[in-house]
């Protein structure tokens, strides 16, 4: 590669990505308190005329009379709506900022089994996605690895690493990170009779039996993961590492196997679903659904076991040509009501900020609106175990909090602010920026 | 392997366009209207409506009556006339139908006819597919009018064509009577195939977005010539000269001829500002106009060159970052290029997307504020007005076309559920009559599936799958990189 080439790539991606310089800032104070707000707590009715408290980082209190600490910054909140801040538990953010362009997306890692990679080991804190995002009212969300996004390469893996649980502001990782590892990704292997070659760059059909036999080789291997993973952890117990020649790729499933750490399983059809519920429930695996197409037809399954599922995008085309035009609109009421739990997830990044938007087209085809809003805040927090520390406002949690002109869940509302960890937090953005220069351009001569 | 969805949208537009169509439906099943093909369209009274005009502000405890496909009265009070069929919309509102000013549904296989720069040749209204189930999911998305393109591979790409969503009726039905048809131009990341080939493909020309402006200058300066022989031709011949040879006709640059005599619109893919600015220049060189340019993410830069020039703006509501030349794609785009003059529409891309225009439409009243009637004429008027459709379609008057959509909510809302959809003045969409027709539906695949079934345990090969394994999988995904002219 020539010298001169290299030296303008990098200058290309330095103004990308650093020029813009918008602030991820976060405004220092100890203490602010919301007043006459309607607040929506989600673990109770919503407060007419409310305070919230907000007190290093986290919530103090949260009613209609509850003291505002001296030194306080105070937000009149009279007219505007207290929610908890937005959760998407399927994105890329941080992982990918230009999903063609390969030097920006490190989402998806080369080989099957990569038990041992971790998203929170690659996320930029400066991506513009960040910010953007945040403007949406969403709060946190999981990176997760492997999980498809506009990934321009394409590839795939049968285990992708660990999701990690992250704040959507922060200087660095640690600022942002609520929980390192909280997911083992597992993308489910299908039975594909069609396949695409990129080399000869033809489509190519194979029979089932041989499609078959493939897809048993690969649950074949994963179940050999799997015991290692476990005859590791005997090891384990028998000595320290030291005694042991260590393997990162089988300590990492070692939470796996003991059911500590879920495995998300993305998996479309229901088939598929039934399989991959069959081998967990065999394995003893704790498993979270994602996709979940089909989840519709295996909800009975899905409730007897227990197994949440993170719906893929409601503003989905049916997968069947003959399925309801509105199939992918309709299955989040189905589900509700078969009482499966569920969170509504973007899985992806640019498109993250439509978050509301999917959970507000469910209600149009027979969710109820609390449910809507508890599968962007409270649920996935549940589903993912963290919710003992965000997705409702109760004394104690972390004060990812956002203030609104309306519901947070129409195309129209606006936030007016934001708290994450507790700071008020900007929600310029890249965007904003644009629109604000040229907005101001001079007529054109 | 299972790919997860994510994205679909952008995915879908990336491969779609490009692989043959799967498994062509067997069943219409619910879809399918009853009796929509019937010579004479019904007189119908809707009453009690919210109706946004889109031209005159809203009416509300509103009334409409269709005759002869038309809108022959707008108004609060209208007597019901003998033989009308009555549609009672109370709480309901009444938008004028969508119009998808890009689009790539009804298409019969590929979009793009990637193999050459110049595609001319190619013409979508060759290929329309009156079949694909994409109609009928867009229709119930209240879309009543989609401006059918050619893809993006080539700097100068195939003819479009505009139709009008008439599910159940032949191809030959589809075409809107009297649009102008059009023909895909394409600027950027796709022409010079950025994101695809390369690995060993063979790299054709151009491959930069010089070369792209080369290749459109020297395909008009051809067309030029080519006119001018033609020209001589004819006037030699109107004299009365005898035993004259015709110059060899050329199907490659009689549609770019079509464009130098404004019979033909341009409709042009770009993302960049100076790829704008550059085909205003090519365009005021050899004297055609831009009609639209499509995509346009960074339009809001160059807005008062856009509205000088008097071309349309055909944008996506929020996409962005999905590959280099998006990456300073904003969501004010819109609202911004709107406010110094330009007409601008929001389309789709996509048939997903098109199934809620009405609600990207309304994210510029958050993104740069438009107003409530300006967001819905993006979705509207403003498509109407850049296809040279507007005397027929995209407001609510008398003599229009009586292409209608009734929402259960202000379409302007992310909890508006189409209820009906009328092209013409017949009701092409209605999901009540869909909710009905569901459990026939379910009754005959089931039907389908067992005869399949005992059909195959007839057999003596005992390893052939259950017919329910035997269901096509997904589409292949090929990655976008690998793709030759994905439509984005």
């Amino acid at each position: 590669v020539n010298r001169a080439l290299l030296a303008r790539i990098v200058v290309v991606f330095v103004s990308l990505f650093c020029a813009a310089g918008f602030a991820s800032a976060q405004e220092a104070s100890t203490a602010y308190a919301i007043t006459h707000a309607k607040i929506f707590t989600l673990a109770g009715a919503p407060i007419e005329d409310g305070i919230l408290v907000i007190r290093d980082g986290k919530i103090a209190a949260v009613g209609t009379n509850a003291d505002v600490p001296p030194g306080a910054q105070v937000i009149d909140g009279k007219g505007l709506q207290v929610y908890p801040g937005l959760f998407d538990p399927v994105t890329q953010i941080g992982l990918s900022e230009i999903a063609a362009a390969s030097a920006t997306v490190d989402s998806t890692e080369a080989g099957l089994f990569n038990p041992d990679t971790v998203a929170a080991e690659a996320v930029l804190p400066s991506s513009e996605h960040i910010p953007v995002t945040r403007a949406a009212g969403i709060t946190e969300v999981l990176a997760v690895p492997a999980s498809g996004g506009f990934d321009s390469r394409g590839s795939t893996n049968i285990l992708g690493g660990q999701a990690s649980a992250i704040h959507l502001a922060g200087w660095t990782i640690n600022d942002m990170l609520i929980k390192k590892s909280v997911a083992m990704v597992l993308d489910w292997p299908e039975i594909e009779t069609r396949s695409f070659d990129f080399a000869t760059f033809t489509r190519k059909t194979k029979p089932f039996t041989e499609a078959k036999q493939e897809y048993d080789k690969q649950v074949n291997d994963l179940s050999d993961w799997l015991d290692n993973a476990r005859h590791y952890a005997q090891a384990w117990g028998h000595g320290g590492p030291s005694e042991y020649q260590r393997d990162l790729k089988l300590e990492a499933l070692v939470p796996v196997v003991r059911g500590e750490l879920p495995v998300l399983v993305f998996a479309t059809r229901a088939r598929d679903i039934r399989n991959a519920v069959e081998f967990c429930d065999a394995q003893k695996l704790k498993m979270i659904l994602a996709g979940g197409a089909e989840a519709y037809k295996v909800k009975e399954l899905l409730r007897s076991k227990n197994i949440p599922v993170v719906l893929q995008p409601t503003l989905t085309l049916p997968r069947d040509e003959d399925d309801p035009y509105d199939r992918s609109l309709t299955q989040p009421a189905e589900l509700a009501e078969a009482h499966v739990k569920f969170a509504f997830g973007s899985f992806d990044n640019s498109f993250a900020r439509r978050l509301g938007q999917q959970a507000a087209n469910a209600v149009g085809y027979g969710l109820p609106y609390d449910e809507a809003l508890k599968a962007v805040t409270l649920y996935p927090a549940q589903i993912f175990g963290l919710a003992d520390q965000i997705g409702t406002l109760e004394s104690g949690k972390i004060a990812n909090v956002i203030v609104t002109d309306g519901d947070p869940l129409e195309l129209t509302t606006d936030v007016r602010y934001l708290f994450i960890k507790g700071q008020l937090t900007s929600t310029d953005n890249r965007h904003k920026a644009l629109y604000e220069k040229y907005l101001h351009r001079p007529a054109a001569k | 392997m299972n790919t997860p969805m994510s994205t679909p949208r952008k995915l879908a537009v990336f491969i779609a366009t490009f692989l043959p169509a799967l498994a062509p439906g067997q069943m219409r099943g619910a879809n399918a209207p009853p009796g929509v093909v019937s010579d004479r369209a019904p007189i119908i009274l809707i009453q009690n409506a919210t109706i946004l005009t889109v031209s005159h502000g809203n009416i509300e405890h509103g009334a409409i009556l269709i005759r002869d496909g038309k809108i022959a009265e707008v108004g609060t009070s209208i007597k019901a006339p003998k033989d009308a069929q009555v549609i009672d919309a109370g709480g309901q509102f009444v938008m004028p139908g969508i119009i998808d000013c890009h689009s790539h549904i009804a298409v019969d296989g590929d979009v793009n006819e990637g193999s050459i720069a110049v595609s001319s040749i190619a013409n979508i209204a060759d290929v329309l597919n009156p079949d694909d189930i994409d109609i009928y999911r867009d229709l119930a998305g209240g879309v009543t009018v989609a401006n059918v393109l050619h893809g993006s591979a080539n700097p100068i790409g195939g003819q479009t064509v505009v139709i009008k969503l008439r599910w159940g009726q032949p191809a030959s039905k589809l075409p809107f009577e009297g649009a102008l048809p059009g023909i895909k131009f394409a600027l950027g990341e796709n022409p010079k195939h950025s994101n695809f080939g390369g690995r060993g493909a063979s790299a054709r020309y151009p491959a930069t977005r010089m070369g792209v402006e080369e290749t459109i200058r020297g395909a008009f300066a051809e067309a030029r010539d080519y006119k001018a022989g033609w020209d001589v031709y004819s006037k030699r011949a109107g004299a009365g000269e005898k035993n004259l040879i015709p110059p060899r006709r050329d199907l490659r640059l009689e549609p770019l001829v079509e464009v130098l005599e404004s019979k033909r619109y341009v409709h042009s893919h770009c993302y960049r500002e100076d790829e704008i600015l550059m085909l205003l220049r090519v365009a005021k060189e050899f004297g055609f106009k831009v009609r639209t340019f499509q995509h346009i993410l960074e339009g809001y830069k160059v807005a008062d060159e856009l509205a000088a020039a008097g071309v349309g703006a055909s944008t996506f509501s929020d996409w962005w970052a999905y590959k280099v030349e998006a990456f300073s794609a904003i969501p004010y785009n819109a609202a911004l290029m709107t406010r110094r003059g330009v007409v601008v529409s929001i389309n789709s891309d996509d048939a997903e997307e098109a199934t809620h225009l009405n609600q990207e439409a309304a994210k510029t009243m958050k993104f740069g504020g438009l107003s409530h009637d300006e967001a819905l004429k993006l979705v509207t008027l403003n498509p109407a007005m850049q296809l040279g459709i507007d005397k027929r379609v995209g407001s609510i008057d008398p003599g229009k076309d009586a292409d209608l959509v009734l929402y259960n909510h202000d379409p302007l809302s992310a909890y508006a559920v189409v209820q009906k959809t009328l092209v013409d003045g017949r009701v092409y969409f209605d999901r009540q009559r869909d909710l009905a027709g569901r459990a026939s539906v379910e009754k005959e695949k089931k039907a389908l599936l067992e005869k399949e079934k005992r059909a195959a345990e007839k057999k003596p090969d005992a390893a052939a799958p259950k017919p329910a394994d035997k269901k096509p999988d997904e589409k292949p995904k090929p990655p976008a990189s690998a793709v030759p002219g994905g439509a984005l």
